[in-house]
């Protein structure tokens, strides 16, 4: 059984593992000039500084590379359920074929096992190539832009660690069931692609910040404890500065006296303490140090605090990324087995 | 008498429509058995569910002493050629053959090698290359190989042509009498089985009509010509299976098991492709409207 499944399997292999040793050799070409530049870069800024100017640009200069790698290993748990999963049942259906291997001295189970083991551990191990050679390569650029996309942010975390296996296992599951369902290849693969896509963004938003209790902190809006303060038209904005690095902001918004939220400070505020400097016509440097270049005046944290506003935000700590990777991994495994618990079911009872 | 097949009460249903009902059936070994019955009677789904393809909706059945496809071991005892006689089209012959081997205990290496060689079919060329004759070849010779005590066919010949037709059906022949197999094998055409069974179980709207030997078959079944005569007034004793009038004359296909004494009568066999139509064909009592046309 597993040499007909192999055999079957055969075409697909070849075209994914083509793909791969092409796609590896380009970046294992790339990858040599792309560390010597980091390397180099940063041992002169370290020596003459300047090494946050000297990222930033490191990172613009190979961002459409990196963000191609990343398109890449997000994308391809959903294009394994699709090319995979879906037709790995339906094909036969489609052909009879079913009736000629289930008439062999193979039970029903033992050939739907076999199909699903084989191209399941294949799936998981195309996606953990996938991830383990974009993540070598992306090294440079992943600390060049630690800062901007932090491993935990949503995208990012769909692209680094273990999860991507997960999300294989079940896009791979998803496929078969779906193709069980339908049992036509073409709307099988376009129900995988559409429920695996609409999982994807599902997730971030509404699983994944709830698998570990998020930090939750209520601060004084002081200077120290805020990134900024913005002022459009009369609404007053403050967004909070969360001094841990990685950590992933859930939410950010302000309280008032009795903790409930409000959506901008007052406009009192905004005309008030908060109100811009008027423009100073002859540039002195004195006078801007202490208005519009500095942000807000003291004056006007002394009036937030003494309205009793507060900032209340919400993170996981960038420590959390392995953890998270661990619970969302598991988590997709365990889909995954539920949908292949069903295609047991629906094969031994619903398909002749 | 030991049955492959043994039956009681047997249906499937889909939906509401009972696909097959009431099936009584005790098919004995070492038979050709023809399953005959228009499209769409019941013929698939009664095969379907001897391999073990289709669960019973309601009944029992028991093939070679067991469920169907209860087990490696039951699977290996029963041969099944689907309809359309299904091969995957990416492999070779020769990946066939070692689909067989690897998935069957039984798999007679030999044997699948001889007969591939020679229908002349190559070896390295792709199943979906392969002419439907060629392709119906291959799938019985995965059917065979693998040594079963009973083979199933259903509709191995729907999509062939006359001599393609000739041919399988002459090396299924000679398959069975070489390895003295049963044969289950099912068309909607008698005269694609007239040749080679020796029972016959004719099917329509999801029902057993007749089953027995085909010689049985012939012996108790008579054509009786005379004067027009309702078919209510023929002895009790005589099963009309058809009939048909004229305005002076009357025919009847009957049914008995005694002899027929009547001398109005002109007594006429009936051979197996009338009897088989004859139970095809509605009787005309089914059909009033045409009687009030008169």
């Amino acid at each position: 059984m597993i040499w007909l499944t192999l055999r079957q399997f055969r075409l697909q292999a070849t075209v994914a593992l083509a793909t791969l040793v092409a796609v590896t050799a380009l970046l294992a070409l790339t990858r040599i000039d792309l560390v010597d530049d980091y390397a180099d870069g940063i041992a002169s800024c370290t020596a003459t500084g300047g090494c946050e100017r000297f990222k930033l640009q490191f990172f613009d200069d190979h961002q459409s590379w990196f963000t191609g790698l990343v398109t890449v290993v997000v994308g391809l748990p959903g294009l394994i359920g699709a090319f995979w999963g879906a037709p790995l049942i339906t094909r036969e259906i489609e052909a009879g074929t079913h009736r000629l291997a289930w008439n062999q001295s193979v039970s029903r189970s033992r050939w739907l096992a076999v199909k699903l083991g084989v191209i399941g551990l294949a799936s998981m191990a195309a996606a953990g190539l996938a991830v383990a050679i974009a993540t070598w390569w992306s090294d440079p650029l992943d600390k060049a832009g630690a800062d901007r996309f932090p491993r935990l942010s949503p995208v990012m975390f769909d692209a680094r660690g273990i999860a991507p296996i997960g999300y294989a296992a079940f896009a791979f599951a998803l496929g078969v069931t779906a193709g069980v369902l339908i049992r036509r290849t073409l709307p099988a693969m376009a129900v995988t692609l559409a429920v695996f896509a609409g999982l994807q963004l599902a997730v971030p938003q509404y699983v994944r910040p709830n698998l570990i209790t998020p930090v939750e902190r209520t601060v004084t809006i002081t200077p120290e404890n805020m990134q900024g303060i913005s002022l459009a038209e009369t609404t007053l904005t403050v967004r909070a500065r969360v001094d841990e690095p990685g950590a992933w902001v859930l939410s950010d918004y302000t309280v008032d006296a009795s903790g409930r939220k409000v959506k901008s400070l007052p406009v009192s505020l905004a005309a008030g303490a908060c109100a811009p400097p008027p423009p100073t016509t002859v540039p002195d440097g004195k006078e801007s140090v202490d208005g519009s270049g500095r942000g807000p005046a003291e004056k006007c944290y002394a009036e937030i605090a003494r309205l009793g506003y507060r900032q209340h935000v919400t993170y996981q700590p960038g420590d959390r990324f392995w953890p998270l990777q661990w619970a969302e991994t598991g988590l997709f495994a365990l889909l995954a087995l539920g949908l292949s618990g069903f295609c047991f079911y629906w094969v031994r009872r619903r398909i002749s | 008498m030991t049955a492959v097949v043994r039956t009681e009460g047997l249906g499937r249903k889909y939906g509401r429509r009972w696909a097959l009902r009431d099936c009584d059936l005790a098919i004995p070994a070492g038979r050709v058995v023809g399953l005959v019955g228009p499209n769409g009677a019941g013929k698939t789904t009664l095969l379907n569910m001897v391999v073990g393809q289709l669960a019973p909706s309601a009944g029992t059945i028991e093939v070679l002493g067991g469920r169907p496809a209860s087990g490696p071991a039951q699977l290996a005892k029963v041969g099944f050629v689907a309809q359309d006689t299904p091969t995957y089209a990416s492999l070779t012959v020769a990946d066939h053959l070692r689909l067989g081997a690897r998935l069957n205990p039984g798999w007679d290496a030999a044997l699948a090698r001889d007969r591939i060689e020679r229908l002349g079919l190559d070896p390295a060329r792709r199943a979906g290359r392969l002419s439907g004759g060629q392709r119906a070849q291959l799938a019985l010779t995965l059917g065979i190989a693998k040594r079963p005590e009973l083979l199933i066919l259903d509709e191995p010949v729907a999509a062939l042509d006359p001599l393609a037709r000739r041919e399988f059906l002459a090396s299924l022949m000679e398959a069975v009498a070489e390895h003295s197999i049963s044969v289950v094998l099912s068309s909607h055409l008698m005269s694609d089985l007239e040749r080679v069974c020796d029972h016959l179980v004719v099917v329509v709207d999801s029902r057993v009509r007749v089953a027995g030997d085909v010689d049985d078959l012939l012996t108790a079944h008579h054509r009786l010509t005379g004067p027009r005569r309702d078919a209510a007034r023929l002895p009790s004793g005589q099963h009309v299976v058809s009939a048909s009038h004229t305005d002076r004359q009357s025919t009847f296909v009957v049914r008995t098991d005694g002899p027929i004494h009547d001398p109005a009568w002109t007594v006429g066999e009936v051979g197996l492709e009338d009897l088989v139509l004859a139970y095809m064909t509605p009787k005309t009592e089914d059909r009033p409207a045409l009687e009030a046309l008169r």
